[in-house]
């Protein structure tokens, strides 16, 4: 073995070794954890942001304030904020239990700070994304809603929130594709699982290129590939929930009305 | 029957849209409001349906207070329509027109094949049921709209300015075919519109109103254009109002002249001998088709007439219609014999303008007599 930086050739054996597949601290035990981790993290964003952004939509109210808060964030950086929360938060969280071959015991005070970052990440993009959707809805087709006898939950429901979907989807989208990302930089807190685990051990192992030079770029390579398809599932889930009629896609041939048109004009 | 009783809206700002406003809407007629842009016309019909709530007075609903009904049950009972449609982009057609009878509770199997039922009432054609708002013309919306809103069949249609953003000749179509639907259906429709020819073609009463929401006159179009109630209506009404008045005067049994007419693929060299003053009528199966010229045949006695040399400027007019209709019949011909038809559309016989004219005049004789008796 040459004294080289280590290449793809030291991948490519790392890879050979089922262990750094199937192992508990192997590729696919962390791929889960950081899937599961981002679903739990993008669901909570979402729980705040999307019903958050119908009512600023709605009302038009609070919508400076979030937009200088999302701005602020921006400038904020994911690693420092996750320090100061751990310094901040960590001691007071005492809980040792673990969540299953998810999360050891004792990681918890360290989760919940590093989760916390990125719902707080999460939610600028879907919060501005969600009321920007509801307020282009056209004013006319709420009102002719409102005065066709739906209540206001009905008015949000049937045409408010399927009018606003492809932006609400697109919030979800890059708040999802963020996550993803960022997740990495929680492995930085101790104990707490993910790709990153894999790259941040692996940079600590740097003096061992050999094991941990192949980890890192394993990991890294996995969370790319993870987005992308993360990424085409979004696409793909447009296809179902946006209505043809909102999204000017073309409608498929099923049923009685082939529409005459070939395009839709966008609106 | 709709009743206000002085109602007044003023809204946050501390504008008054509409100052104390005593009207009564008839049932199974429509009623239009017209007036200029500001003067509270959509006020006053979303007070209907509670989509504003008066600040002060009372709208009865066939005698119960609609502050005492619920807002949404009120207007899953009233037909809303609006400007530009307001459909749901998100639904295709069939599902807009579907909307109240679903609130109502109706499955959607139920609702959408009442939906389709509708299509064809407001003349539309059922393969536009699959279709999204987005891919019809603007008239295509208006009907959804108003299929939209006769879907549950609620006695009371509530309408503001559903036909001003199509063009002319669409707009005509669909105030046609809303009359003949209200024929149909005698709703008590409240119409909103700044367009005075509009209002006079649809209204069965008219409530023009002026700036504050003050009604400044309530009658029918006839009476409106003969007797406005002050310098504010008369201005408004505008010009030709003499003339348009005709529009609501029967011709009555005008003295018809009979035509020898021409069939279309007649020998030319019959169209001299039939010709009067230099003009002869062509028609097809006993219905008008237009004026042939008979100086300008000089050659090729023995060719048919054709179609194409047939000057179609004249109007026509029915047997049973209006001053109006017979005068213009009179005007428009190049032979200057208006053409009268019966009702099934056949030739009846010809009238001149002088002849409807005298016939104006004798009216109006008639009615000044009338008037000061
Ligand atoms: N939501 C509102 N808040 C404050 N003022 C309003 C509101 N809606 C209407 N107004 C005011 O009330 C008055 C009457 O408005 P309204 O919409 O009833 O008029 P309109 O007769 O329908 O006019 P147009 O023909 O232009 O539609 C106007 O001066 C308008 O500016
Ligand atoms: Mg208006």
């Amino acid at each position: 073995m040459s004294s080289d930086l280590p290449g793809f050739a030291s991948l490519g054996r790392w890879l050979n070794d089922p262990d750094n597949w199937l192992g508990s601290g192997g590729l696919l035990a962390h791929l889960r954890e950081h899937l599961a981790f981002t679903v739990v993290i993008v669901l909570v964003a979402a729980l705040i942001a999307i019903p958050a952004g119908i009512w600023m939509g709605h009302t038009g109210k609070g919508i400076l304030l979030a937009g200088g808060f999302a701005n602020a964030l921006r400038a904020v950086p994911a690693l420092g904020l996750l320090i100061l929360l751990i310094v901040e938060l960590s001691p007071h969280i005492h809980s040792r239990t673990g969540v299953g071959n998810l999360l050891a015991p004792g990681a918890l005070p360290y989760f919940i700070p590093a989760a916390l970052v990125l719902v707080i990440l999460a939610v600028p993009p879907m919060l501005t994304n969600t009321y920007a959707g509801i307020q282009a809805v056209d004013p006319r087709a709420a009102d002719a809603a409102r005065g066709a006898g739906m209540s206001p939950l009905q008015v949000a429901l049937r045409v408010e929130i399927p009018c606003a979907m492809p932006l609400i989807l697109a919030g979800l989208r890059s708040a999802t594709l963020q996550v993803i990302a960022s997740l990495t930089v929680a492995a930085y807190a101790p104990l707490v699982g993910g790709l990153g685990r894999l790259i941040v051990d692996g940079q600590q192992n740097l003096i061992d290129p050999s094991l941990g030079y192949p980890a890192m770029l394993g990991a890294g390579i996995t969370v790319a590939v993870l987005a992308l398809v993360a990424d085409g599932a979004f696409a793909l889930a447009g296809r179902y929930v946006i209505s043809p009629g909102v999204s000017g896609r073309r409608i498929r041939g099923r049923g009685t009305a082939a529409p005459q048109q070939s395009t839709l004009t966008e609106s | 029957m709709i009743r206000f009783n002085s109602v007044t809206k003023r809204y946050a700002d501390g504008g008054v849209a509409v100052d104390s406003l005593d009207l009564v809407i008839d049932s199974g007629e429509i009623t239009v409001l017209v007036g200029p842009s500001g003067c509270g016309k959509t006020t006053t019909l979303r007070m209907i349906n509670r989509m504003v709530e008066p600040t002060s007075g009372h709208i009865l609903l066939d005698g119960r207070d609609v502050t005492q009904i619920k807002p949404t049950e009120l207007r899953r009972g009233i037909g809303y329509v609006i400007q530009q449609a307001g459909l749901f982009p998100n639904y295709t057609v069939l599902d807009n027109i579907a909307t109240v009878p679903r609130l109502l509770g109706k499955t959607r199997r139920a609702a959408r094949r009442q939906a389709l039922e509708l299509l064809g009432k407001v003349g539309l054609d059922p393969a536009l049921a699959g279709r999204y708002p987005a891919q019809l013309s603007g008239g295509q919306q208006q009907r959804v709209g108003v299929a939209r809103a006769i879907a549950a069949d609620p006695p009371v249609l509530l309408m503001d300015e559903p036909f001003s953003a199509v063009d002319p000749v669409v707009r005509q179509q669909l105030q046609r075919d809303l009359l003949q639907l209200q024929a149909d259906l005698h709703k008590t429709i409240v119409f909103v519109t700044h367009d005075i020819d509009e209002a006079i073609t649809l209204g069965d009463r008219i409530a023009v109103m002026r700036n504050g929401g003050r009604l400044a006159q309530l009658a029918a179009p006839a009476e409106l254009l003969s007797r406005p109630a002050d310098t504010f209506v008369a201005g408004f009404v505008g010009r030709d109002r003499g003339y348009r008045a005709l529009g609501f005067a029967s011709a009555g049994h005008l003295p018809l002249h009979d035509e020898a007419v021409l069939r279309i693929g007649e020998p030319r060299g019959a169209a001299r001998d039939r010709g009067q003053d230099g003009w002869v009528l062509v028609v097809q199966d006993a219905l008008p088709l237009g004026w042939l010229r008979t100086t300008a045949l000089d050659d090729a006695a023995d060719d048919p007439v054709t179609p194409e040399m047939l000057n179609l400027g004249g109007t026509l007019a029915d047997e049973s219609g209006t001053l109006r209709e017979a005068l213009d019949a009179a005007l428009s011909a190049p032979s200057g014999r208006g053409v009268v038809v019966h009702e099934d559309g056949t030739f009846a016989g010809t009238v001149t303008a002088s002849e409807v004219l005298a016939r104006i005049e004798s009216r109006a004789a008639h009615l000044r007599e009338q008037a000061t008796r």
